[in-house]
């Protein structure tokens, strides 16, 4: 099958022709499969955020091009619109956003500007922000009386609300305690889960990436570092280590146990899997 | 010596028309130890921004006492030293840089103190060298990392010679490097110049090295101790909202699997150390 967005040979430099050029991002080449959730990691200025930005037409690249479902999405600029609206992009910190009077009116920006109007706007408002959990009663109360983390699920709601075939997250979870991070997670695996959509995340948090996604892409100056399932990646854990990268504290934990001798595959990310393999090696020594 | 001490300390935000107020602080009794590096963790809501905004004088108690080096903060007469030896960190960088020059930001406290020039020449280059930033002295601040910009915060307030540093959900918006910088940071001040270091995080691993761990909840202190005592209190932590760190995690599972395995390898080196050591002696 063909993949919902193709990043071709991107290159995207900032000041050109002055003394501050810089390519943010250089020769990006990967593919995003439909249906997928796929991770993006690196560190700040590894490109990540310069990257998402070009996936909805927000930045025009340098060189290379964006295909949306084989449609390269600059072929007729005045209908940029249109990627926008397919590819909903979430940024950091998105409650900083809100400003409508209502929470109603909030999350009834975006699909009233797609032209939804009437029981149509209606049903996208209430789905979407049921997605999220905010509860009917608080879509009449204004934005600003919510706590931090449910105005973020207020801004979210209002991506969702325009029904994207895309949805990209630019770290969501990011100043949120972790019982908030865990709530916000499972509000994203679930609408992955019922709507098939794409998704893609963007985190610092090796731990997070590790837990949620099919498959991670690692940034590191401007470049793909690597890309693959998280077995995939984690297996090359002193690898990214060297590459000044966090690797979840399992497989840390992993890397240190294969380090003193233990037989044990350190591609591990769960708590779960490690034990498991700790366990199956118990067995196999008691037999002896 | 106690640096700071709150006796059946109590707040209330002011609540709306007709609402009773909510105790963000119902009764917190507790000493901070000069020189010692204290984490207070808690989930959102757990009253921990509260409590160290009660620890300067930025809110002053509805009921009960806050103490610092014995002097009342409730006592207007001492609010400036007070504030000169209590210093804080917020939580977002670009709120609390107010110059142009890095070096001119840190010099802002020690001039309003009315600190001599060339005293305050030597406690600005003291400060940034501190915290690793003499490089960037004459830098613009608002094109530095978010890691740096805490540090020069934080040089800031050690430019005021604060015998105290709060640092309120100081790491919260850093990325892992910027978060790093600033721990080692705080660390090396709290080792070299014996300044007593309260953090407020929701990241546990940040406590790993602390002296004190304080878990807040619902307004109150709910468990106190070394992070040995605290991170293995597996089930009260999760009660509460808050995870474990992932090596006591592990601990714990093979422990109800029969390993013998210690619960307080917090370390994934002595976490490492302690499985190791317990498959060999199957």
């Amino acid at each position: 099958m063909e993949p919902i967005l193709q990043v071709k040979d991107l290159t995207h430099t900032y000041g050109a022709g002055t003394p501050f050029q810089r390519s943010a991002v250089e020769h990006m080449s990967f593919d995003v499969n439909e249906g997928e959730f796929l991770g993006i990691i690196g560190h700040t200025g590894s490109g990540k955020s310069t990257l998402i930005q070009h996936l909805n037409g927000l930045l025009q690249p340098t060189a290379g091009e964006i295909l949306l479902r084989g449609k390269n999405i600059w072929a007729e600029p005045k209908k940029i619109r249109e990627v926008r609206f397919k590819v909903g992009l979430v940024f950091q910190y998105p409650e900083y956003q809100l400003f409508e009077e209502t929470v109603y009116k909030d999350i009834a920006f975006g699909p009233a500007n797609q032209g939804k109007t009437g029981d149509e706007l209606d049903h996208a408002v209430r789905e979407a922000a049921k997605l999220v959990g905010i509860r009917d009663d608080q879509l009449e109360k204004s934005p600003f009386e919510l706590s931090g983390g449910q105005k973020r699920r207020v801004a979210l709601a209002g991506v969702l609300a325009m029904e994207p075939e895309v949805l990209v997250l630019d770290e969501p979870t990011a100043g949120l305690d972790p019982a908030g991070r865990e709530n916000l997670m499972a509000n994203i695996r679930d609408y992955h889960r019922n709507k098939g959509k794409t998704i893609i995340l963007v985190s610092h948090s090796m731990d997070e990436i590790a837990r949620n996604v099919d498959r991670i892409l690692v940034l590191k100056n401007a470049h793909v570092l690597m890309q693959g399932t998280p077995a995939e990646v984690f297996a090359r854990g002193e690898e990214l280590l060297s590459a000044g990268l966090d690797v979840p504290q399992i497989t840390r934990i992993a890397m240190e146990l294969k380090r003193r001798g233990v037989d044990i595959d350190p591609a591990v990310y769960t708590v779960e899997a490690l034990e498991r393999q700790l366990l199956a090696l118990r067995k196999g020594g008691a037999g002896c | 010596m106690d640096m700071i001490e709150t006796k059946a300390l109590e707040f209330a935000y002011p609540a709306e028309e007709g609402e009773k107020p909510v105790l963000a602080l119902r009764g917190v009794d507790t000493a901070i130890e000069k020189g010692s590096f204290v984490v207070v963790l808690g989930h959102n809501g757990s009253g921990k921004s509260t409590f160290a905004k009660s620890l300067n004088a930025i809110l002053l108690p509805c009921g009960g006492k806050v103490y610092v080096e014995g002097m009342d903060t409730q006592d207007e007469a001492c609010l400036l030293e007070i504030r000169r030896r209590v210093g804080m960190v917020f939580q977002n960088p670009d709120n609390q840089i107010v110059a142009n020059v890095v070096e001119e930001d840190v010099a802002f406290a020690p001039e309003n103190l009315g600190v001599a020039s060339e005293e305050i020449r030597r406690r600005v280059d003291d400060a940034l060298a501190a915290v690793d930033m003499t490089a960037f002295m004459t830098h613009a601040p608002h094109l530095l990392s978010g890691g740096q910009k805490q540090r020069v915060a934080i040089a800031g307030v050690i430019a005021m010679e604060p015998e105290c540093i709060v640092l309120d959900e100081a790491t919260a918006m850093l990325d892992p490097i910027g978060r790093q910088e600033v721990l080692s940071a705080v660390h090396k001040l709290n080792r070299e110049k014996d300044i007593t270091v309260v953090l407020i995080t929701h990241h546990m691993n940040e406590a790993e090295e602390a002296d004190r761990v304080i878990v807040m909840d619902d307004g109150r202190i709910a468990l106190d101790g070394t992070p040995k005592e605290v991170f293995t209190q597996v089930e009260p932590l999760r009660t509460m909202g808050l995870t474990v760190p992932d090596t006591v995690d592990l601990l714990d599972r093979l422990r109800k699997d029969g390993l013998d395995v210690p619960l307080d390898a917090l370390t994934v080196d002595e976490c490492a150390a302690a499985i190791t050591a317990a498959l060999a002696k199957n």
